[in-house]
């Protein structure tokens, strides 16, 4: 069985790939390396065989692989009448892909700026880190990113440069789409002594079961800093699997936020590389599942050097018969001594039939360390109920509080202004539907 | 103002542990009640019961607040009807400010009761007023409620709560337990200053120490899920200077 299944994945992508070459546009660099990434993906197809497979143990990729997918969809989108579905403001350098591609009709206002140079992937020569951090051969789906991708953007900032807007990524499919597979690939070099606040979005207008691969690379030279917002929010029948690869240089600091809610099986691949010493990573998370959905998050960071510090802190809310899975992953390299890092994944769990695999996992090989790490998963507490309800709050409101309560923490985390209010109202739409999910909270 | 009468009621998972067992308690506008008694007499779970927790299961017997049945009403409803209760233990709510979680509460509150809502400038006001006569930190008081704060400034928290909430009836369980002097001092000014003739309290305690500052009209004795014994402040030193081996048998 698992064979045909095998076998189904990889002819479905295979006539897309053949339709896709024939309007590549790239010189003979860019396609030695998507042929290597579709060697690869041919000699591993998807990851659905679950047993043994350690990455791949707690998701369950069928329904993907039982979708049809297409690479083709009209762009329908009348980009002024969305503005309040997306995290957007005016004060921010907005950049637009739409169906997995740069779309520079609605990007310009923001290329075209002093402190930070954007670039079409086809218009520009590919810096040499450009799919070294994510390797053709890193995962299926890096692969299948890298022999589709179109028109993505490298993202250069100068040396010396504090970048005084923030840099969003909206990532849209529009609305006529319909089981569109889309392959965004962004590429973001930070200079030296410089400063930047990114955001990516990923929203879907339509209803189909669209599937977005993106592939983000970032080189943080010396002494930058960034900080890193990704918003996952497409719709219910979606598949997001989406690649994010960090590579610090020394002294230079990296805060990533995630919320992920929304797709039907979304997979937050995040892994950082201290490969200096001095620098510091933070790695916050907010999932949010309920239905039938999976969320996936495989956080992992690599202390290279020494004097380096990093932490992981992810918080889930699971309801309805969703499933999430936690693989946080630090590993400390034997020349990283005086790392000091923390783990944490907590989980609120709302329904009985709802199901978190929490891993938390350190790998040491140095000797001067300070690692900690622990996870939880529970329900609301009832006595927490019973105290909010003494003060007058009913029931419902109650679970809300202490549901937007949990939340918080990291939601929080989210710092531009714009972008918190939009998040914030978004959680307190999907509250209620997350009460009416929930089952193991409000009985005594 | 509270009339319990005849009450009996068990464990709710587990019938067969009966907490308390013929209860008949009268508090009239105005008034103080002490209860004091030995470990597991009910005290706490009394305390519990009027409030509405659910863990535990009425067998038998009535309560009235203001002359209306409470027993059928959510603890929620009970609150709004003027009843309050202060908690052995107060909870720790991760993510909730206790400026957010007391606006709701008396919001909650008005719009039950159908009156107006208190506005945000109003309420801050009152909130920081009330925050500075307590002695809570304020830098305590911008973080989630309870979370990381010692056992007298969740006590010290409950106070604030009962001040800005302002019920008809506080019920105090165990408030002055784990309490330093200074503390319990300023726990003690604060139920005294909300002392008044339309306002009761009902105080559970294990220490006379507590009514040094507050002066109680009546001092009860729960055993064995009953009142054994009644009577005025000298009956707490009584018990203080020979326990209570008399009311055991």
């Amino acid at each position: 069985m698992p064979d045909i299944f095998f076998s189904h994945s990889i002819d479905q992508f295979n006539i897309l790939f053949n339709n896709a070459k024939k309007k590549s546009f790239f010189d003979s660099k860019v396609n030695e390396i998507k042929n290597i990434a579709w060697d690869y993906f041919l000699s591993t197809g998807l990851p659905l065989h679950r047993r043994g497979n350690e990455e791949w143990k707690y998701t369950n990729l069928n329904p993907l692989s039982e979708t049809k997918f297409t690479i083709d969809a009209d762009i329908d989108i009348d980009f002024s009448s969305i503005t309040k579905l997306i995290p957007f403001s005016d004060n921010w350098h907005n950049i637009v892909f739409i169906n997995g591609n740069y779309f520079s009709k609605l990007s310009e206002n923001s290329t075209k700026t002093n402190d930070i140079n954007i670039v079409p992937l086809s218009s520009s020569k590919l810096p040499d880190e450009f799919a070294t951090l994510a390797n053709p051969d890193l995962s299926p789906f890096t692969a299948l990113n890298t022999a589709f991708f179109s028109e993505g953007i490298i993202i250069e900032i100068p040396d010396n440069n504090k970048v005084s807007k923030d840099l969003n990524i909206v990532f849209l499919t529009s609305q006529s789409s319909e089981n569109l597979a889309t392959f965004p690939r962004v590429f973001l070099k930070c200079g030296e002594n410089s400063n930047l606040n990114f955001i990516e979005s990923y929203i879907n207008l339509s209803s189909g079961n669209n599937l977005t691969l993106p592939v983000v690379e970032i080189v943080q030279s010396k002494n930058s800093k960034i900080n890193h917002y990704r918003i996952q929010l497409e719709n219910k029948k979606s598949f997001n699997i989406g690649t994010t690869r960090i590579e610090q240089k020394e002294n230079s600091n990296f805060n990533s936020t995630t919320f992920s809610t929304a797709a039907l099986i979304g997979r937050n691949d995040l892994h950082v590389l201290l490969q200096e010493p001095h620098s510091t990573c933070g790695l916050y998370g907010l999932y949010i599942t309920s239905g039938d959905q999976q969320q996936d998050n495989e956080i992992s960071t690599t202390h290279v050097k020494h004097d380096c510090t990093s932490k992981q802190f992810y918080k889930g809310i699971l309801s309805g018969r969703s499933k999430a899975v936690f693989s946080g992953k630090i590993l400390v390299e034997k020349d990283a001594q005086k790392t000091d890092a923390d783990q944490k994944d907590l989980n609120l769990l709302l329904s009985r039939d709802c199901e978190v695999d929490t891993k938390p996992s350190l790998e040491i090989y140095a000797d001067d360390v300070i690692c900690a790490h622990g996870a939880t998963a529970g329900n609301v507490d009832m006595n927490t109920l019973f105290y909010l309800q003494t003060r007058g709050l009913d029931l419902e409101t109650a679970k809300e509080i202490l549901i937007r309560g949990f939340a918080d923490e990291i939601l929080d985390r989210f710092s531009p202004k714009d972008l918190h209010c939009f998040l914030s109202d978004y959680i307190d739409d999907i509250i209620p539907e997350l009460r009416d999910q929930s089952d193991t909270i409000g009985t005594f | 103002m509270l009339k319990v009468k005849n009450l009996h009621a068990c464990v709710a998972e587990n019938k067969s542990i009966k907490i308390l067992n013929g209860l008949d308690l009268y508090i009239r506008k105005g008034e103080v009640h002490v209860i004091m008694g030995p470990n597991g007499g009910g005290k706490s779970t009394l305390a519990n019961i009027l409030m509405g927790r659910p863990s535990y299961e009425i067998t038998n017997g009535e309560v009235e607040f203001n002359g209306k049945s409470i027993l059928d009403l959510a603890p929620d409803a009970r609150s709004h009807l003027g009843m309050f209760l202060a908690f052995q233990y107060p909870v720790e709510v991760p993510g909730v400010r206790p400026w957010q979680f007391l606006k709701a509460s008396l919001d909650a509150k008005a719009e039950a009761n159908r009156e107006k809502k208190i506005s945000v400038r109003e309420f801050t006001k009152i909130f920081n007023q009330k925050v500075e006569e307590v002695g809570i930190n304020s830098n305590l008081i911008k973080r989630s409620l309870n979370e990381g704060f010692s056992g007298g400034e969740k006590k010290r928290n409950e106070i604030l709560q009962l001040q800005i909430i302002n019920p008809l009836l506080a019920i105090m369980d165990e408030t002055d337990s784990g309490l330093d002097i200074d503390a319990l001092r300023i726990i003690s000014d604060g139920i005294n200053s909300m002392r008044s003739n339309q306002r009761s309290f009902l105080i559970v305690t294990h220490y006379q120490r507590l009514l040094n500052y507050v002066k109680p009209d009546f001092v009860h004795i729960l055993v064995g899920g009953m009142i054994v014994d009644s009577g005025g402040p000298d009956l707490a030193l009584k018990i203080e200077n020979s326990g209570y081996k008399d009311y055991i048998k």
